[in-house]
């Protein structure tokens, strides 16, 4: 087996675990879109132009309120923002890909996709270019093709999952999972803290702009602890 | 109900550009260009930074209960975040999570 080929596969393991969420997640999208009087048109629309779980339900939930439909962007998009610390953390590793490539990397970089990686190319930053490559699109393949899939069959199927099984739970569990095993040293786990804490402290702000000044509060906290970790071994 | 078919296809449309465009934003711009060593410092805590404070509030207050603690959600919210922490495999700990999350109305 080449060694692209076995980056592809190994991508392809390490994010199937997450197929696990992403058919819930995408049926919950299509029966709660369907629900909303979407057809099955615009509500594919979203999970395929869109392709953010967390932004479309909240864009839909801000719809099925009547606000404005530059609240409804702006509110969705800043759900969104963390995209953009995703693509800059992949740039390192994947920057010197083609552009055209990197367009479709983008394309698919979803939460998922980014954790497998980012935690892979962290672990071994030496692997190539195009091995790095190859994992990115393995872990593509188990999640991004189900979202399209799963958001279909909720939409045509239509039928209310009864609240018993209290799928809206899919989200956090999956994000909870996926955080824990990285709470690896006293500045991943400061950052946390103060990510939780913040976001709380802040809940009363609109438009998830507490979330938004959580997150940068946090990512300066890890690196100021990480420097002092480094401080004190260093003595 | 949400009947306005051209604000249903201006949001999917602006949405799906402008998350494009957040995604595409370094990979797309800076291509090759080595980042800064501090910019990477903090980067390496972008999905600690952002999903605690994605989730907290929804395990804290569930929209499904009408933004009420549900000790349902609550218990697999800590479940799931001790048994990913122990066993360090994710699909373990969305399991034992869900467990609980089952589990936890028929102990009350």
């Amino acid at each position: 087996m080449t060694p692209s080929r076995s980056a592809y596969l190994r991508g392809c393991l390490a994010s199937a675990p997450f197929a696990l969420v992403i058919v819930p997640f995408g049926l919950l999208f299509g029966v709660v879109g369907a629900e909303a009087g979407l057809n099955i048109v615009e509500v594919m629309g979203f999970s395929i132009m869109v392709i953010a779980g967390a932004a479309q339900f909240t864009a839909l939930q801000m719809m099925a309120d009547d606000a404005p439909t530059v609240i409804v962007l702006a509110t969705a998009l800043a759900v969104n923002l963390r995209m953009a610390m995703y693509s800059a953390a992949l740039t390192p590793h994947l920057g010197k890909a083609p552009t055209g490539m990197r367009a479709l990397i983008a394309y698919f970089l979803v939460d998922q996709t980014f954790a497998v990686s980012s935690m892979q190319y962290d672990r071994d930053p030496g692997m190539p270019l195009a091995q790095k490559v190859a994992f990115f699109f393995g872990a593509v393949t188990p999640i991004c093709p189900l979202w399209y899939v799963a958001t279909y069959a909720g939409a045509v199927l239509g039928t209310a999952i009864p609240p018993e099984f209290a799928l809206d739970f899919a989200v956090p569990i999956t994000f909870l999972a996926m955080i824990a095993p990285l709470l690896r040293t006293p500045a991943h786990i400061a950052a946390a803290f103060v990510s939780i804490a913040v976001t709380l402290a802040l809940a009363f702000l609109p438009y998830n702009t507490g979330l938004l000044i959580a997150a940068v509060a946090a990512m300066i906290t890890g690196a100021q602890v990480e420097i002092w970790t480094e401080r004190r071994l260093a003595r | 109900m949400i009947d306005d078919t051209l604000q249903i296809w201006t949001v999917i449309i602006v949405l799906g550009l402008g998350t494009f465009l957040l995604r595409f934003s370094f990979l797309g711009m800076i291509g090759s260009r080595a980042m800064p060593g501090w910019a990477l410092r903090l980067l390496r805590y972008t999905p600690v930074a952002v999903m605690p404070g994605l989730v907290a509030p929804l395990v804290l207050w569930p929209a499904a209960t009408g933004g009420e603690t549900d000790p349902a959600r609550l218990a697999a919210a800590l479940v799931t975040l001790a048994a990913g922490v122990l066993t360090r495999n994710v699909l373990a700990a969305i399991f034992l999570g869900a467990a609980a999350l089952y589990l936890t109305p028929l102990l009350f």
